[in-house]
């Protein structure tokens, strides 16, 4: 193979193990700029993930199942804004509260429906998100260099890779460009200002976790109905971490939350293209090694390469009227 | 006449077992500046919020304009032309200027029309009433005088006729406070009506035409301002003859206790703070550095206490070098008979999260008075709280409140107990009357001049001119970061003004 294809290849696996971070990043996004932290992320992909593979077994509907999956995550995401809004609870402890619900929950229910260890069937073509052609892409194949970016890169990933990265202009837009996205900053950096102001502080952070809730249901869905076909279990493994990592990398920012979850993405296609072959010099790598690269990137990139992150000021603490 | 802008008729507010509103009574003309003054904690505030719509009275009624009103929220308020100015800035330190105004208001869905809608309205409103700030600019990085201007701006903004302004020059340096009263001049010539909450009597004489009086949660007075004295709304306030300038007797000055040679200190960025400052106390005297906030005076203090690493320069105390570089060891400090009340209490004077008896004894707690072997010996400890509440008439009496639960002038009053009863040979004081009331401020004031009789060396640090000139011994005026003049007590305001804004400085420059 020569290497500009292996390149390609690369890059195209990139694009589609970064498509679920992503979602959840700029799941995330949502709801820490409105001051809402969420290391929750994690439990809602999963349960939607769960969600969506249970309804496209049943119906063998990838669209039903995707509504499954937001519902569900939406679902749980207004738990957290239950215990964290209206009853001003840890946001962390809620967050990791719903990881550990969604962990059991899948799984048990998982073996009383399908009685597969915890793991849904195995999904059809028809009940899964499939690749789609862009047009042309047939056609273009031919042209040397433009072709087969178009061909091998661009085309041929299922429509949620697609919205995914959609989502990230669609982000921007609404954060700076819109009414509810200047509340949304407003809220997570000083919830008082927005609530003098003569907006209702807990609506609009219920907006933000509904928000959030969407997206993370849009990236369970990814995994058990695009990239896999069917869940299994803890089939999430870690990738909620990741994403709150590439948002703290990006500063909380959309685009730059792209990249940083691409960076990733590639580290994950880069481990899994290393398997079994030998670096020269070093020998062959060990998986783990390669699973840990994230986190230790994470750890050496904001121990000083992408100067301070500064989350939301208001991020983390609930917001009791004063006095 | 014409009908009142603010008509409260029997208002009355209980926070549980908190009476913080009793039966309100009073009118607001328009057109005018009406100041209710009162110590911490009298109800100003709560009314404030009631007129708001932050809270719902229990009984009682609010007219606007002859115009019986339900206030049930901030928003109902800002369509009565109710505009606010909190004493904390309701601001998103990470927006612009204009998107704090607008927000909240910012028409359509979209912003795209409501930007450039905003932008001109704001132009309109600047020009209109001399309110010049960049509207691009970003809040963290405004002065906070601009940054209350903002505020003003965005009750404008929002079409206030009524201004109301709590505590608004907390955060102000004295010209700063000076613009704001020009700018409320301004807008009552404009027809804007103004209510101010505050409790700085100099204040409510200076810009008002009408002021009531709050005590313990109820009007006491209303008078015309013109018609009333600073003395007599004192008495009003605390409900006792308070006594406003200090008495004290002739300085005996003693011995050099302290001297400070030739000290330059920088900030974090290189920014020279300290500049070249040498001086003298001696027992038995009060020297007070006179200065507008941010000339040096905070690091020309820390530095002495032993928290801020100087430059160059030499800081003796009794004779005896202090380690200036930055390694010092405050105890080590203390235990040499250096005590240091800091300017900010919240930040480094106490842990408000601690019970008040704890805070009683922080940065004493090695000394065996108060250990059992290793331990703390908390009994020793509450005891000794208990004799400073009862010296220092701190309330309430209760060495296991938590210390949040002070007001300010009490917690003021625990942490000076803890540095004065230690009876040091030198204290250095910062701020020592920031947020207090009036009747804590007197007996605040009697504690230094009694140290100072005592012959202990008194350094005091205040943005409050009044201050340094009604306790100093000699007064010392710093103006970025150099000591540009000695003054006795008894010198003109006028002159050490001028000094402190610099003038003298560059002249002598030239």
């Amino acid at each position: 193979m020569d290497p500009f294809t292996t390149v390609l290849q690369l890059f195209d696996s990139t694009i589609r193990l970064s498509a679920p971070l992503l979602l959840a990043c700029l799941a995330g996004l949502y709801s820490e700029r409105a001051g809402i932290f969420d290391i929750g992320l994690e439990g809602k992909m999963l349960a939607g993930a769960f969600a969506a593979g249970a309804v496209a077994t049943w119906f063998g509907s990838a669209y039903l199942a995707l509504l499954a999956a937001v519902l569900v995550s939406v679902a749980l995401g207004l738990v957290h804004g239950f215990a964290s809004i209206t009853h001003r609870g840890n946001q962390i402890v809620s967050g990791v509260a719903i990881n550990f619900i969604a962990a059991g929950t899948t799984v048990i229910l998982g073996q009383a429906w399908f009685s597969q260890g915890g793991r849904t069937p195995s999904l059809p073509n028809a009940a899964r998100f499939n690749p789609i052609n862009l047009p042309g892409a047939e056609a273009m194949r031919g042209v040397p260099v433009v072709g087969p970016l178009y061909y091998e890169l661009i085309s041929g990933h299922s429509v949620l890779v697609y919205l995914a990265f959609l989502l990230v202009p669609f982000t921007w837009w609404v954060l700076y460009r819109t009414r509810f996205g200047l509340r949304l900053r407003a809220v997570g950096e000083n919830p008082a200002a927005v609530d003098t102001a003569g907006i209702s502080v807990p609506w609009l952070r219920y907006r933000a976790v509904i928000c959030c809730g969407v997206l993370c249901g849009i990236a369970g869905a990814y995994l058990a109905t695009a990239q896999g076909a069917g869940f299994v279990k803890d089939m999430t493994a870690g990738k909620g971490y990741i994403a709150l990592a590439a948002l703290i990398f990006a500063k909380w920012r959309p685009v730059q939350a792209m990249f940083a979850c691409l960076l990733f993405g590639f580290l994950d296609a880069v481990g899994i293209r290393m398997q079994g072959h030998p670096v020269p010099l070093i020998g062959e790598v060990p998986v783990q090694f390669m699973q840990a690269l994230p986190y230790i990137l994470t750890v050496v990139l904001l121990a000083g390469f992408i100067g301070k992150a500064i989350p939301p000021k208001a991020g983390g603490v609930a917001y009791v009227k004063e006095r | 006449m014409a009908e009142p802008a603010i008509e409260l008729v029997g208002i009355d507010k209980r926070f549980g077992a908190v009476h913080a509103n009793r039966d309100i009574h009073m009118r607001v003309e328009k057109g005018t500046i009406h100041g209710i003054i009162g110590e911490n904690g009298a109800g100003k505030s709560t009314l404030m919020s009631i007129l708001y719509g932050f809270y719902q009275a229990d009984s009682g009624e609010i007219r606007i304009n002859g115009q019986a009103t339900r206030i049930a929220d901030p928003n109902a308020a800002i369509a009565l032309g109710i505009g606010m100015v909190h004493q904390h800035f309701m601001l998103v330190e990470k927006f612009t200027v204009l998107e704090n105004v607008m927000l909240g208001v910012e028409g359509a869905p979209l912003l795209k029309n409501g930007i450039s809608k905003a932008r001109a309205e704001l132009k309109r409103l600047e020009r209109e009433y001399q309110l010049d700030v960049d509207p691009d600019a970003l809040i963290e990085e405004l002065p906070v005088g601009l940054q209350q201007r903002v505020e003003i701006l965005k009750a404008l903004y929002r079409g206030a006729e009524i201004l109301v302004l709590d505590e608004p020059t907390g955060v102000l340096t004295p010209p700063e406070a000076d613009h704001l009263f020009r700018i409320l001049e301004q807008l009552k010539s404009q027809g804007k009506t103004i209510v101010l909450i505050t409790h700085k009597l100099r204040e409510i004489m200076a810009v008002t035409d009408n002021v009531s009086v709050m005590r313990q949660g109820a009007v006491v007075a209303t008078r015309k301002t013109e018609e009333t004295t600073v003395e007599e709304l004192a008495e009003l306030m605390v409900g006792r003859r308070v006594l406003l300038r200090v008495q004290k007797g002739e300085a005996k000055p003693g011995d050099i206790k302290l001297s400070v040679e030739n000290l330059t200190v920088r900030d974090s960025r290189g920014v020279v703070m300290v500049d070249d400052a040498s001086f003298t106390v001696r027992a038995g005297e009060i020297v007070g550095i006179a200065g507008v906030a941010g000339n040096g005076q905070s690091q020309l203090i820390e530095t002495i206490a032993g928290i801020r690493a100087a430059v160059s320069g030499r800081v003796l105390l009794d004779g005896q070098i202090i380690d200036i570089t930055g390694a010092a060891d405050p105890g080590e400090l203390r235990d040499r008979g250096l005590a240091h009340v800091p300017e900010d209490r919240h930040h480094m004077g106490l842990v408000l999260a601690f019970e008040e008896y704890e805070n009683s004894i922080l940065g004493y707690h090695d000394d065996p008075l108060y250990l059992n072997g290793p331990f703390l010996d908390l009994e020793a400890i509450k005891a000794d709280a208990r004799k400073k509440i009862e010296k220092y008439d701190i309330r309430p009496g209760d060495p296991r409140l938590k210390t949040a639960n002070f007001s300010g002038g009490n917690q003021q009053k625990i942490v000076l107990a803890r540095e004065m009863e230690r009876d040091p040979g030198v204290l250095i004081i910062g701020q020592p009357t920031r947020g207090v009331d009036v009747g804590a401020i007197e007996f605040i004031h009697k504690r230094i001049i009694e140290m100072r009789d005592a012959g202990k060396a008194v350094l005091l640090v205040s943005v409050e001119l009044d201050e340094i000139r009604s306790l100093s011994d000699r007064i010392l005026v710093m103006f970025a970061g150099r000591i540009v003049g000695e003054r006795d007590s008894d010198a003109d305001e006028g002159e050490l003004g001028l000094l402190m804004a610099g003038v003298e400085h560059k002249e002598a420059a030239e």
